[in-house]
Formats: structure tokens, C-alpha cells, sequence
């Protein structure tokens, strides 16, 4: 990976709120970060800590009550939060698309996967319907689906091939991101491996980028190039996947990674993270993380630590008082 | 089978449920005449000792939860048997009753959204089960039980939990109210079916190690799941299952470390490990489940393995003892 190119997608200090009666939640919290050509960033962290929202905001997919309240979003440096509405028709899609954590219910039950695949050709390329029905079957083909298959249904279709379908749907453009959204976790483990492997080739033949979200990070730790560990709407430490989970820094990303038992290795008690996750209506002063770290200290209660640059290349960012006291120590 | 699944425990008063060559079919349709069944669970057998933990590992669809439903009575099985120490359960002349029965063998179920109760305290949802199993346990002395079974499954501050309703808990305390209503009724076996997989990353393993140190006290487990890395976390012994057969089984160590079955090395080698690509060789063909039908023949795994013969189409592989602890039902390994 060449560091130097520029990024192809930017974020910077985006939060979103989600507005409720008894207050805001602030479900993304200043996260910045930034994704080059071809890479693959993982965003990994348990339900609710906004990874999610975040994947949503960055094609400006929120609705009310949904509100992205501060930050920018650049695309090659256009802000996709000051797009109008014809330009963010060209951009979704075209540029950055996305596949949804249940297939199953991004598909139209009531329609064929055929017609679905070529609506997004029709409706974002100037080409006769019999193009994009041929450009469909090739489409389906490459995701190792039958081209016979164009006149299914999606309920004649396993989950794991309605899967790969969206992800065709995703690929028809050749768009320069995908945004992935858990895009296995509903299956099975074998049908989630040929999955995997299916991606893996089209992304060496098509070259796109990725944001991979997922909460299991043995599986990050086999596509991602980097990861980025969010807690409660907060980046509390970003690096190279295998800084992440064989040199994790930031306690709670310690507590993940010490989450997951593994199938070859010494068998040991594994304690994970004490506590349940935040309540984002009931945000402590200080540190998010405070109610369930080992290491808690003082200041951690008073002052919310600041994303601070450990290492520059390959970059390395860590949220947490006690990397910071270590750090200025050292 | 059975003699191979029980190690010699003579004397051994430690109680155990049995179940020998159990079988269940399902009906398809609702035809009269010629009806057509499938079989969800096909000649599965095995053991459940106290203070220890069985996993059951599949894909969706292998039959892993029927054979849960079945031990605890809510399917009845279409052939084979289950023993509760030495009892047949489904004998109709020593049937115990459901209550007797409950109270030895208890579920807990993947959803903690869906399997309490909404309109009940956390109180309600335990002292319910021991006026009901223990009629004698009354006032300040109920009140003192709840409390402390409610501390045992680590929920604390534990009278303000008993107080609350389960939309106040998150996934993992409501999952720990359901470990603990299992305790409230004084069940010596618990079939969790899925227990940790609703649940955030970062709380199923507080469920696995609690329900490790229930371990301790005697309490036998079928611990039912598609995750084989937690299945070795937690069990002493695993058994795979595929289409309703179990085609691999032993100690956990040596099922998933040691893995014989072409199934059993497929599903090992698709967990996603970090920093490990896989090599681009395939682990097996690509084919349909097959939909178990009580006439069908051979090997289940027999269309998608590679190295099927016309013989694992024929029939289905006698069981192969290959270690101490160790067996597998496949004709690669048939002495």
C-alpha cells in the first residue's frame, strides 16, 4: 500500500445524533478517518457502538430522526453532506455503494433478481434494457451464480446466494467503494468462507476499496488492511490489522480481541469485558469507557481522552489516558 | 453406537440423560395418503454427564436444535430413546410427569428478547418456577432464594434487579435471567440452544464462563451452536452434526484439533481466523443441503464431499472408533 496516495474518502470530526424525546444520542462522536484507493478499513466494536451510522452517513443515507450534526464527509475532496440531491443520486452508487447486513431484506421479494439488477444499470447508465439484462447475467456469473438464475425470485434463492446477488448489485457499477455492513453475518460459516473467498478475487480483479464492518474480528482480521475499534459512537484506536489484534493498546480493544476463543492455540480461561455496553442517553463525564476498564485512573473520570497520534507511518491512533501517560513517559 | 458413547462408569451414581438412536421426522405436507416426512434427526446417540458440557455443532438446518426439543420433551421422537438416569421418558408406563420432568431438564434459548416475559418483574420471572417446583417455599424464605439466585448468575445489585422488567436489562442480563430461572427450578441438565449468539461480542464470554462455573456444581450441559471455536471454549465433548446424523464426535480437543471428517475439516477450516488466507484449494463441492428423507441412502455429506465413492452413496458409514475418545462415521476411515 502506498501511503503517499491521497485518500479516496475523508472523514473528518462527523457526529450523529440521533434526536429522541428525552434527549440526544450522540451515536457517532467526532470520528475521523480516512480510506485510499483499493484499501480496506475494518470498523469493528459490538451493537451500537455507531459503526453502522457511520457507514450510513457517509452516502448521506440518514433520515430524521437521524441528524449528522458536525463534520465533513469528502469523496475526493467533494463533501458528500453539501451534495444536492442530483448529485448525490450520481454519487451513490456510482462511486460508493453498499451491502447491507440482511440481504433478505434488501431484496424485493415481489420482483426478480434480473429486473433488480438492471434498475441500477437502467436508472444510472444511457443503454437499451437488452444490454443490461446481458451485463446482469455476466454480473451473476462472476459472483458464481447461474445466469438462469436473472428470472428467480429471491425467495427461490439461498441466503447465502441472495448475498451474493447484492453484492452484484453492489459491483454493477464499478464503483470505487463498497461499504460493507456485516455482510455475513447472518450465514452459515461455510457458506460466509465462499463468500469471503468470492470477494477476495473480485476485489483483486476490480480494485475497489472497502469499509468492512463487522463485529467479529477474527474475520477483520483476514480482509482488513487496518482496523479502526469504535466504543459508544467514539474511534478509540485506529492501526494496521495486525497491530490491532496482536498489539492492541486501547483496553476495551484488549477486552475485544480477549473476546473471541480460537478454534487452534493453548485453551486458557478468557475473561473479556466485565459490564454491559453504554446507555448513549446516560454519557459519564470523562472517558466512555471508565465503568468497565481494569485500568481505570483518575483523570479518566474528569476528562475525556483526545484520539492522539501514537505512531505516523504506518499510522496509529489510540484513545485512552493511560497509552497517553505511557507514551509521554517514554 | 451406544457402548461406544459410554465409557464403562459402573457405580457411578452421577446422573446422566441417555439417548439412543433417536429419531425425528417431520411431516411436509398435510396429505392423508402417501404423506411425505423428512427426517430432521436420523440414529443420533449420545450422552449427557453431569458437570459437563456436550456441544452440538452444525450448520442451520442440521438438526442440532430438534434434538434439543426432543430432550426436553417437546418433540416426541419417531424412533429411538432417551434416558433420564434410568428412566425411559417417552415409556408410557413410567412416563414421569412434565413437572417431575422439568424440573431435572431445562432450556434456554437464543433470544433473551423474546423468552421473558414483558409484563413480569425479574422477580416474577423466578419465584414463579420454585412456588411451582418447591410448593413448601413460601414468604421471607422465597424472597431469600430469588435474591440469591439472582446473585449467583452475577446480576447486582440483586433486589433492584429482582425489581425490574426485562426491557430495563440489556441482552446479556436478560440472557443471565434466563441461566437463572433454570437454576430457580433446580434443573440438573441445560439444553442452550444458541445461547451467546444474539448477544454483543464483548458479554457471551461473562454467559460461557458462568455457565463453566455452574459446571463445577454438578450441572450438565447440551451446549448447541454453529461457533466451533466456543464449542471447544466450553465443552468437554463435541459432537458435528450434518443433515441430522452425527458424523464426528469425541473430545472437543481432538474433534477440532484433529478433525477426520471431511465435514468436520470443511467447517474448521471455513472459521475466519486473523492473518490467515486460505489457501485456494477447495474443501468441497458445491451443492444443495440435501433435504433427509426417511428413505434416503448413504452418506448425507456424500454430494458435496470429494472424496465420496459409489459406496458412500449406498449406504450410510458404520461408526469408526479412532481414538480413545474419538470417532467418526465415514468409510475413509473403516478398518
Amino acid at each position: 500500500m502506498n501511503h503517499a496516495t491521497k485518500p479516496l474518502l475523508e472523514v473528518r470530526d462527523v457526529c450523529v445524533d440521533y434526536v429522541t424525546d428525552t434527549g440526544n444520542a450522540r451515536a457517532v462522536n467526532q470520528v475521523s478517518l480516512e480510506i485510499r484507493p483499493g484499501e480496506t478499513l475494518g470498523l469493528a466494536g459490538e451493537s451500537g457502538c455507531g459503526k453502522s451510522t457511520l457507514a450510513f452517513a457517509i452516502s448521506n443515507l440518514h433520515n430524521a430522526p437521524a441528524l449528522i450534526s458536525e463534520g465533513e464527509i469528502l469523496f475526493e475532496d467533494r463533501d458528500v453532506l453539501k451534495m444536492n440531491d442530483e448529485q448525490l443520486r450520481q454519487f451513490r452508487w456510482n462511486e460508493a455503494a453498499m451491502v447491507f447486513q440482511s440481504a433478505m431484506n434488501s431484496l424485493n421479494p415481489v420482483i426478480t433478481i434480473g429486473s433488480q439488477l438492471i434498475d441500477v444499470i437502467l436508472a444510472h447508465k444511457k443503454v437499451t434494457k437488452q444490454e443490461a439484462w446481458a451485463r446482469g447475467e455476466e454480473l451473476l456469473e462472476t459472483v458464481g451464480i447461474h445466469k438462469s438464475r436473472m428470472t428467480s425470485y429471491p425467495h427461490q434463492l439461498s441466503g447465502g446466494m441472495r448475498q451474493r446477488v447484492v453484492i452484484a448489485i453492489a459491483l454493477v457499477l464499478r464503483p470505487k467503494l463498497i461499504i460493507m455492513d456485516e455482510p455475513t453475518t447472518a450465514l452459515d460459516v461455510v457458506v460466509e468462507r465462499e463468500i469471503m473467498d468470492e470477494l477476495y478475487e473480485l476485489k483483486e480483479e476490480y480494485g475497489f476499496a472497502i469499509l468492512f464492518i463487522s463485529h467479529d474480528l477474527g474475520l477483520m482480521g483476514e480482509i482488513a488492511d487496518r482496523i479502526g475499534i469504535m466504543y459508544a459512537g467514539k474511534l478509540v484506536e485506529l492501526g494496521d490489522a495486525e497491530d490491532i489484534l496482536y498489539r492492541a493498546k486501547h483496553p476495551y480493544t484488549r477486552g475485544l480481541v480477549a473476546s473471541f476463543p480460537t478454534i487452534h492455540g493453548p485453551k486458557v480461561r478468557l475473561e473479556g469485558i466485565p459490564g454491559s455496553p453504554l446507555n448513549l442517553l446516560e454519557t459519564p463525564e470523562g472517558c466512555y469507557f471508565q465503568a468497565r476498564c481494569s485500568e481505570c485512573m483518575d483523570i479518566c473520570l474528569s476528562r475525556d481522552p483526545e484520539l492522539i497520534t501514537v505512531q505516523q507511518a504506518p499510522l496509529r491512533q489510540v484513545a485512552c489516558h493511560v497509552v497517553e501517560a505511557e507514551e509521554v513517559s517514554a | 453406537m451406544s457402548e461406544q458413547l459410554q465409557p464403562v462408569e459402573t457405580g457411578s451414581a452421577k446422573p446422566s440423560i441417555y439417548v439412543e438412536g433417536l429419531t425425528i421426522d417431520f411431516a411436509l405436507d398435510s396429505a392423508i395418503f402417501n404423506r411425505q416426512h423428512m427426517r430432521a434427526v436420523n440414529d443420533v446417540s449420545f450422552i449427557l454427564k453431569a458437570g459437563q458440557a456436550l456441544a452440538i455443532v452444525g450448520e442451520s438446518g442440521s438438526g442440532k436444535s430438534t434434538c434439543a426439543r426432543a430432550l426436553c420433551r417437546l418433540f416426541e421422537p419417531s424412533a429411538g430413546k432417551i434416558w433420564l438416569q434410568d428412566v425411559d421418558i417417552n415409556e408410557k408406563k413410567n412416563q414421569m410427569k412434565q413437572l417431575d420432568f422439568a424440573k431435572e431438564v431445562q432450556m434456554i434459548f437464543q433470544d433473551p428478547f423474546g423468552s421473558l416475559n414483558p409484563v413480569h418483574t425479574i422477580r416474577h420471572h423466578l419465584a414463579r418456577p420454585i412456588k411451582l417446583h418447591h410448593p413448601h417455599v413460601s414468604g421471607d424464605e422465597l424472597e431469600q432464594r430469588v435474591i440469591e439466585i439472582i446473585e449467583r448468575v452475577g446480576l447486582s445489585p440483586a433486589r433492584q434487579t429482582a425489581d425490574k422488567y426485562p426491557h430495563e436489562l440489556s441482552g446479556g442480563q436478560r440472557q443471565r435471567v434466563a441461566i437463572a430461572r433454570a437454576l430457580a427450578v433446580g434443573a440438573k441438565f441445560i439444553l442452550a440452544d444458541e445461547p451467546i449468539s444474539m448477544l454483543d461480542v464483548s458479554i457471551r464470554l461473562g454467559i460461557l464462563n458462568l455457565m463453566e462455573d455452574m459446571k463445577k456444581d454438578g450441572i450438565g450441559f447440551m451446549y448447541i451452536t454453529h461457533d466451533i471455536a466456543t464449542a471447544r471454549y466450553f465443552a468437554e465433548r463435541t459432537a458435528v452434526m450434518y443433515v441430522g446424523h452425527m458424523v464426528e464426535w469425541g473430545n472437543s480437543d481432538s474433534v477440532t484439533q484433529n478433525p477426520q471428517h471431511p465435514y468436520t475439516q470443511l467447517l474448521i477450516s471455513a472459521v475466519p481466523e486473523a492473518g490467515i488466507r486460505r489457501s485456494k484449494e477447495k474443501m468441497a463441492k458445491k451443492a444443495d443441503i440435501p433435504v433427509w428423507k426417511p428413505d434416503s441412502q448413504g452418506c448425507p455429506f456424500a454430494s458435496r464431499c470429494l472424496k465420496a465413492t459409489d459406496q458412500c452413496r449406498e449406504a450410510m458409514p458404520p461408526v469408526t472408533q479412532l481414538a480413545e475418545d474419538h470417532f467418526v462415521r465415514c468409510y475413509l476411515y473403516e478398518s
